[in-house]
């Protein structure tokens, strides 16, 4: 049976009513446990995996992948409603959408995220399913300089312009950068900045920072400024559903975004957090609005939130065709697949071509179960900016202590999400940008590593860097993204450029 | 009345002793890795072959799993409901890090599974066999570059007692640190590397695809259906296995510490438990009691003195 033929009987397979109904069922748990802050698509996967246990492989593998897909888009909600990424890949999400959602426009916001979600994910679906063996090919071809160079190429990015002030958005990134160096060395087994505690040993977990720095600190700044400060979060303003204009605003994002984010999934180093990053910096360059950025654009919602999901997906090319679990999620999936005694790997897509056609076809149904449960709850999500600020602060508390506590059981823990938090609310207060921290926290060890790896294979040799051609290409874009903003900058159009750093509270 | 009524009620859930077999098992490592699908698999069987009516399991990662055990020495304290899992590279794990709790602190039941560690090249590479491998490490040992798991875990130990055994000083060695199996795979199946090394079932689908090519396994037999020597049969006195282990917590009774063993002994020798193994491909390295003891104490020393030899710990 050829490719084509393998597709169309699974998914004839997933159409089955019992089969929609266990999508259904995934989906739904997918995404309520998403929304918890604190809580990512790995430990939701890791969470339900357990109730996928007792089915048939078909309406476990099925289930699986509506609570991946509806792990992977929870995060996006609280993001866009309430300021607080529940993981990596979403604290982009936040940037533009949050500002979104505070104008009454939160509607739009969540809708281009799940149409952006879906269409990313469709796309990207079928590319894994027809292209897989190819792009794993291209992608293995990264090895440490190549991923340097592509760190780098996020940094410049994502840096080039910090907000109104370079210097307090580079405080903050160093910030970031020093908490990145807290724990064990990877490469030596040295501990770090830990100080005798044992818990830190394993350094600043991303999702803490993130969630104590936009949650909490978010909470404790609404709650400093006083009772009569209800101004400033509009419910709903226009219509829930996206104009024309914001459909013409984010169909080439959600395009671009899949581009960016399925070959960058794909690499066994790469991640939906550098391509939301990515794909940040993209649409900032790109879009006829910058006058909107910082202020609640609609691609770059829509562009990131395409970007993780295509990437989401991408994860999956080198578990399928490799057997290499490259992220914590995929090292869950593939538990999930000996389950079931298959060891995915070089040989699956010969050996049980039924089953992964059978996930890709569940993959593809989970995509489009997703739309049709989301797209009527948004006019409820948006709901819950009516709930008055002190109940909805107090209730953001409870879940990001709850989804952090959930994920470590630790006094330790808790007592960094309090002191992160309370940092977070010290920055806002003097002006300096949030985001920057949480980027610098998730690229910089990643970058360090990689960097140390490469000069390792080559015995110290820093000509190595630049001696692929990929990585010389990717170095030079990190150059022009680094010298052409100062170039505009110092003509005074400086301004038409996106800063991020005003743009999360 | 209310509000007292249930906070009885909830003083008298935590108060109450679990059932004698009912267990807590913690994974100290994050979900999907050899610990986690370990304590998991030990749920799975412990309840199907009704040995607990109930085992929950908890995940607390960091660092080798020491962060995990400090936790479980604080507050499994003379509870026989909880269990942890451990192994090998918790052994080398407390000795770089300078743990201060270590296996002496907790109540060491039995070691449970093994699986030997493999060394491969990419398909690509002109290395044909081992000697050829450790010639050329002989020769330069910074230009071999060998792709493995966390620093100072049993792959770094493994080249470190290759390198000593081919006379190569072991503090010159070229590893490079990779986070999970699945990123040095990625490496050695990029040609980014010289070598790879890592638990043999991790390479076994690459090796059978004809993208890698095993060079030697470090278990002390040929292993059953695979085709490389051993690195003893190669003529490096060198045995490594990636053994995992469960313990009770510390200050039991002995009446305690007899019922969780029996409870373990019934695991092990269930035929649920054969056939996980079977599926996982792990090896059946079932060893309780005093002969355990004596042979943990027995790798905590030979662990500490290659981690000596290769510099991770002073």
């Amino acid at each position: 049976m050829d490719t084509f033929g393998f597709l169309m009987q699974g998914l004839a397979t997933a159409f089955e009513p019992m089969m929609l109904l266990y999508a259904l069922v995934g989906v739904v748990l997918g995404t309520a446990v998403g929304v918890l802050p604190g809580i990512g698509p790995a430990l939701t996967v890791a969470l339900l995996l357990p109730v996928t246990y007792g089915l048939d492989p078909a309406g476990s593998l099925i289930m699986f992948a509506g609570i991946y897909y509806g792990g992977m888009y929870g995060g996006s909600t609280t993001s866009i409603l309430l300021n607080t990424p529940g993981e990596s890949a979403s604290v982009i999400t936040a940037l533009e959408g949050n500002k979104m959602a505070r104008a009454g426009r939160g509607g739009p916001a969540l809708a281009t995220a799940a149409i952006g979600s879906f269409v990313a994910g469709l796309i990207a679906t079928l590319l894994l399913a027809f292209l897989a063996p190819h792009v794993v090919k291209l992608a293995l071809v990264f090895g440490p300089r190549e991923y340097f160079a592509l760190m780098v190429l996020a940094f410049v990015t994502v840096s080039a312009a910090f907000g109104e002030s370079a210097l307090k958005g580079l405080v903050s990134l160093f910030v970031g950068l020093a908490l990145a160096l807290v724990g064990i060395d990877q490469l030596t087994g040295q501990a770090r900045l830990s100080f005798g505690v044992p818990q830190l040993l394993d350094g600043v977990e991303v999702t803490t920072l993130a969630v104590a720095m936009f949650a909490l600190g978010e909470a404790l700044f609404v709650a400093a400024q006083g009772p009569d400060h209800g101004a400033g979060v509009l419910a709903i303003k226009g219509r829930v559903r996206m104009t024309a204009q914001d459909w013409a605003r984010s169909w080439k994002a959600w395009l671009r975004g899949t581009a960016i984010g399925f070959p960058i999934g794909s690499m066994p180093a790469g991640g939906a957090d550098i391509a939301s990053f990515l794909s940040y910096a993209t649409e900032r360059n790109m879009t006829r609005h910058p006058e909107e950025f910082g202020k609640g654009a609609i691609e770059g919602v829509a562009g990131p939130e395409a970007a993780n999901n295509a990437a989401a997906a991408g994860t999956l090319v080198p578990l399928l065709t490799l057997g290499l679990p490259t992220t914590a999620t995929a090292a869950i999936m593939l538990a999930g697949f000996q389950q079931f005694g298959l060891q995915p790997g070089p040989l699956l897509f010969a050996s049980a071509p039924q089953l992964v056609w059978g996930l890709i076809a569940s993959l593809l149904v989970a995509n489009v179960m997703l739309l049709v449960l989301n797209l009527p709850l948004i006019r409820f999500w948006v709901l819950l900016l009516r709930i008055p600020q002190p109940w909805l602060y107090g209730g953001i508390l409870v879940f990001a202590t709850l989804g952090t506590l959930g994920v470590n059981p630790s006094v330790v823990e808790l007592s960094m999400l309090v002191i992160f938090g309370t940092l977070g609310y010290i920055m806002r207060l003097y002006g300096y940008p949030i985001a920057p921290v949480v980027v610098g926290l998730i690229l910089g060890p990643m970058a360090e590593q990689q960097l140390r790896r490469a000069l390792a294979i080559a015995q110290g040799d820093p000509m190595t860097l630049v001696q692929s051609p990929i990585a010389a290409v990717l170095l030079g874009l990190a150059l022009v993204a680094l010298v052409v903003p100062m170039i505009l900058r110092a003509r005074g159009r400086g301004d038409a450029l996106a800063q991020i750093g005003t743009a999360e509270d | 009345m209310k509000h007292a009524l249930f906070g009885a009620m909830v003083a008298a859930a935590l108060a109450v002793p679990a059932f004698a077999n009912d267990y807590m098992i913690m994974a100290p490592a994050s979900p999907g890795g050899g610990w986690d699908s370990t304590a998991r698999t030990m749920q799975e069987v412990m309840q199907a072959e009704g040995i607990s009516s109930s085992v929950q399991v908890t995940n607390v990662p960091g660092a080798g799993g020491t962060v995990g055990l400090a936790q479980f020495v604080s507050s499994a304290s003379g509870d026989p409901s909880q269990l942890i899992v451990g192994g090998y590279v918790m052994v080398g794990a407390i000795l770089t890090n300078a743990s201060p709790v270590s296996l002496a602190d907790v109540t060491p039941i039995a070691r449970l599974t093994g699986e030997a560690v493999a060394i491969v090249v990419p398909a690509a590479s002109e290395i044909q066999d081992i000697k050829g491998l450790v010639d050329a490490m002989a020769a330069d040992p910074g230009a071999v570059s060998w792709a493995g798991g966390s620093a100072g875990g049993v792959d770094h130990i493994t080249v470190g007692l290759l390198a000593k055994a081919a006379g190569v000083d072991p503090t010159k060695i070229n590893y490079v640190a990779f986070s999970g199996g699945g990123e040095a795979t990625a490496a050695i199946l990029g040609n980014q590397v010289t070598a790879g090394i890592s638990g043999l079932g991790e390479f076994l689908p690459q090796v059978e695809a004809g993208t890698m090519r095993l060079l030697a396994v470090s278990s002390d037999a040929r292993i059953e259906g695979v085709d490389a020597p051993t690195l003893k049969e190669a003529g490096y006195d060198v045995v490594v296995q990636n053994w995992r282990m469960v313990a009770a917590a510390p200050g039991l009774s002995d009446e305690q510490k007899a019922q969780v063993s029996a409870d373990i002994e019934k695991l092990a020798k269930s035929a649920g438990w054969q056939k996980a193994l079977a599926d996982k491909g792990w090896a059946d390295t079932y060893l309780a009691g005093a002969d355990f003891e004596a042979q943990l104490a027995k790798e905590i020393e030979a662990t500490t003195a290659v981690l000596k030899d290769i510099g991770l710990v002073q």
